[in-house]
């Protein structure tokens, strides 16, 4: 049950491996963005950045869930192994939304002319952001392992749990505020090279997201196992 | 002076207790009986302040359970906490409140029927009455020890936990808690004394152990001679 | 039950002892509040914002800037006196810990509150009429929304370097929906729109309420207890 190093070494690899074989396929989905889907006809090819902006969006959230699920797992089972595995999907997971952020208004801008909306998914990356944010500052600040891991924990549940009422929040804004809808793809039905390239993307950065937790939580075994010989002196 | 058959008032099994790949406590056992004390020694970070904080129910262990009267000590059940007092370097006294103030709060903690009555009750018993009323910042080292030795002893505890109390006593303060403790005895509790210096409790303890490396390297009746004890302590400590 | 009511009581009591008597989170909270609301006085331009528009984003940010401050003392009175496991060596449910001391910092937080709002009727000239009971209600549920999230937070950050940074890291984006809701209902009562306008917003402040506090009542041992 206790991680040994050459375990954590083993993990390690994989992850490497993962990793790379996730870049390769997020190259791929740069390839066929640029070569293979039609350029939109409104937007012109500024377009094509959200192949990049949906998948991180939808990785950011993937890697949210995860941290709140194991959050909740490890207040339950007490197991070192949730919470070094919600650490590093919480660092994935702000990588994935600051690159939501920072495609959304250029694509934003590029096309619309504003930086900024609103919108439900801008507005809830923001606020994902920010709760990965406190959590890695939280994290940071603590240098006890088991209230780091406690404390953590409980705010990936609180966080998990706000996420409705952000929603909730936007909705009933936009309800009572109507805004322009903008950042979606406009037509429910999209020709079916922009799907696949989508699809691609999903994957590629799904991928991407399970080749970088793999390695963080690898070095993040190890970092523990080194530091329980240490104190152990 | 105690009958051998008697149930224990404070028993642990398996305790054990690590923090992540660190494992600090490593399977101890103990039983402790009616007015019977148990002194805890080894040395610095061998995990007594860790044992005790588990015997207190601050703690959770790993593994293991302790039981209290009986009772086993788990989170869903506070009531077993009832039996439990505990004096250590932290007061648990609120330096902007009075010592009646703070006892009185105690008293409500522990449910106890008449709160004030019994914080002025036990201020006196500890000499503390003329200065119930003044701000605990405002007292000296002494009184701040008695005020929380009443603290700590409000609610009749059954179990006495004490972590190197005797730390920064002169002798006079040292003889007159020794005599507390051996009034405690004397009236059925059980009590665990961690230490650094044998000497301090020595007479008055009933068992005896050892913790080394997080686990017991002794844990027997207390041996007659402390002088012919030592050159053993010292081999177990730094063997 | 009756027993962790009781219990909650005494904390809460002994917490508002403590602050009558140092005065200080108290004192800074509410001065705080007023600073704040004299820059934002001072800042806006009479002539190109109407005061009304801006009057509830105005009170509400001065209500959070002033209950973060004030919520800071929480746990800070625990850990200087290192009084907290005094309180859990008792046989004192957690859940009755937690409600007391939410208890006592609702009552700071009302406080600082209940000081704002004078103060901004007067800075800002605006009338309250008819509108003060649904004001009081719609501050009492937002209030009660944030301070149930602030109070386990300062639990956390207390054993940090920098707790008074990190508890406004921790807690605004949590402040966020039950700020929001308080200002779209403040701005409604003010205006003297209908009920039947704000009951998305009520509904979204209750629920809030509801599902926070419970959460933070379960989640509150795992924070204190080790």
């Amino acid at each position: 049950m206790t991680p040994t190093p050459a375990s954590a070494e083993r993990t390690l690899r994989r992850g490497y491996v993962l990793t790379v074989l996730g870049l390769l396929a997020v190259t791929a989905v740069y390839v066929l963005a640029i070569c293979y889907t039609p350029v939109e006809v409104r937007q012109g090819p500024a377009q094509k950045i959200f192949y990049v902006h949906a998948p991180s969006a939808w990785g950011a959230l993937v890697a949210f869930v995860l941290v709140g699920i194991s959050s909740i797992l490890y207040l339950w089972l007490h197991d070192t192994r949730l919470d070094l595995f919600a650490a590093s999907s919480a660092e994935v997971g702000i990588a994935y939304s600051l690159v939501m952020l920072t495609t959304g208004p250029i694509w934003g801008k590029t096309v619309w002319g504003t930086w900024w909306t609103w919108d439900a998914r801008l507005t809830l990356t923001l606020f994902l952001f920010f709760l990965f944010v406190g959590y890695l500052a939280l994290r940071a600040a603590l240098h006890d392992r088991g209230e780091r891991a406690r404390f953590s924990a409980v705010v990936g549940i609180m966080g998990l749990l706000l996420v409705p009422f952000i929603h909730l929040s936007v909705y009933l804004f936009r309800t009572l505020h109507p805004q322009p809808i903008l950042l979606k793809p406009s037509s429910p039905s999209l020709p079916p090279e922009m799907l696949r390239t989508l699809m691609v993307g999903m994957a590629a950065f799904t991928l991407l997201y399970v080749g970088f937790v793999t390695v963080r939580y690898a070095m993040a075994q190890l970092a523990d196992l080194r530091e329980g010989d240490a104190d152990a002196v | 002076m105690t009958a051998p058959a008697e149930a224990p008032l404070l028993e642990a099994r398996g305790l054990a207790r690590s923090f992540g790949a660190l494992r600090v406590l490593r399977g101890v056992d103990l039983a402790v009986r009616a007015g019977e004390m148990l002194a805890v020694a080894g040395p610095n970070g061998a995990g007594k302040t860790t044992l005790l904080r588990l015997l207190a129910g601050l703690m959770r262990p790993t593994e293991g359970e302790v039981w209290v009267m009986g009772r086993r000590l788990t989170r869903s059940e506070p009531e077993a906490r009832r039996g439990i007092g505990l004096l250590s370097h932290q007061t648990f006294l609120y330096d902007d409140l009075t010592p009646h103030e703070n006892l009185t709060f105690v008293a409500r903690l522990y449910g106890l029927p008449d709160p004030t009555v019994a914080a002025r009750v036990a201020l006196e018993e500890v000499g503390l009455a003329h200065r119930a009323h003044d701000p605990v910042r405002q007292l000296s080292r002494g009184l701040l020890q008695r005020a929380a030795i009443a603290r700590a002893l409000l609610h009749q505890p059954s179990v006495l936990l004490l972590d190197e109390p005797f730390t920064g006593l002169d002798a006079p303060s040292a003889a007159r808690f020794r005599e507390l403790l051996a009034s405690q005895l004397a009236r059925g509790r059980a009590l665990v004394l961690v230490t650094h210096h044998l000497a301090e409790a020595w007479e008055l303890a009933g068992r005896l152990a050892v913790l080394v490396g997080g686990r017991w390297a002794l844990e027997e009746a207390r041996p007659d001679r402390l002088v012919d004890f030592l050159p053993r302590y010292e081999a177990l400590v730094h063997g | 039950m009756g027993d962790g009511i009781r219990l909650a009581l005494a904390v809460a009591a002994k917490d508002i002892r403590l602050e009558l008597r140092s005065r200080t989170a108290l004192l800074s909270a509410v001065v705080f509040a007023a600073l704040v609301l004299v820059v934002f006085n001072f800042a806006r331009d009479p002539t190109a914002i109407s005061a009304m528009d801006l009057a509830p984003s105005v009170l509400w940010v001065t209500f959070a800037f002033g209950a973060v401050v004030a919520l800071n003392r929480a746990f800070t009175v625990e850990r200087e006196n290192a009084a907290l496991d005094g309180m859990l060596l008792a046989p004192l449910p957690r859940s009755a810990l937690y409600l007391g001391k939410l208890l006592a910092n609702l009552v700071f937080v009302f406080v600082v509150e209940a000081v704002t709002l004078p103060l901004f009727v007067l800075f800002f000239n605006v009338s309250l009429g008819h509108a003060w009971p649904g004001i009081l209600g719609v501050t009492t549920l937002a209030t009660i929304g944030f301070v149930s999230v602030g109070t386990i937070f300062s639990a956390m950050v207390v054993r940090t370097r920098f707790a008074e940074l990190m508890l406004p890291v921790l807690l605004l984006p949590f402040m966020v929906p039950p700020l929001v809701g308080a200002v779209q209902c403040t701005a409604r009562l003010l205006a003297g729109r209908p009920l039947s306008e704000m009951l998305g917003w009520l509904r979204l402040l209750t629920l809030y309420d509801i599902v926070f506090v419970t959460l933070c009542t379960l989640a509150f041992p795992a924070v204190v207890d080790e």
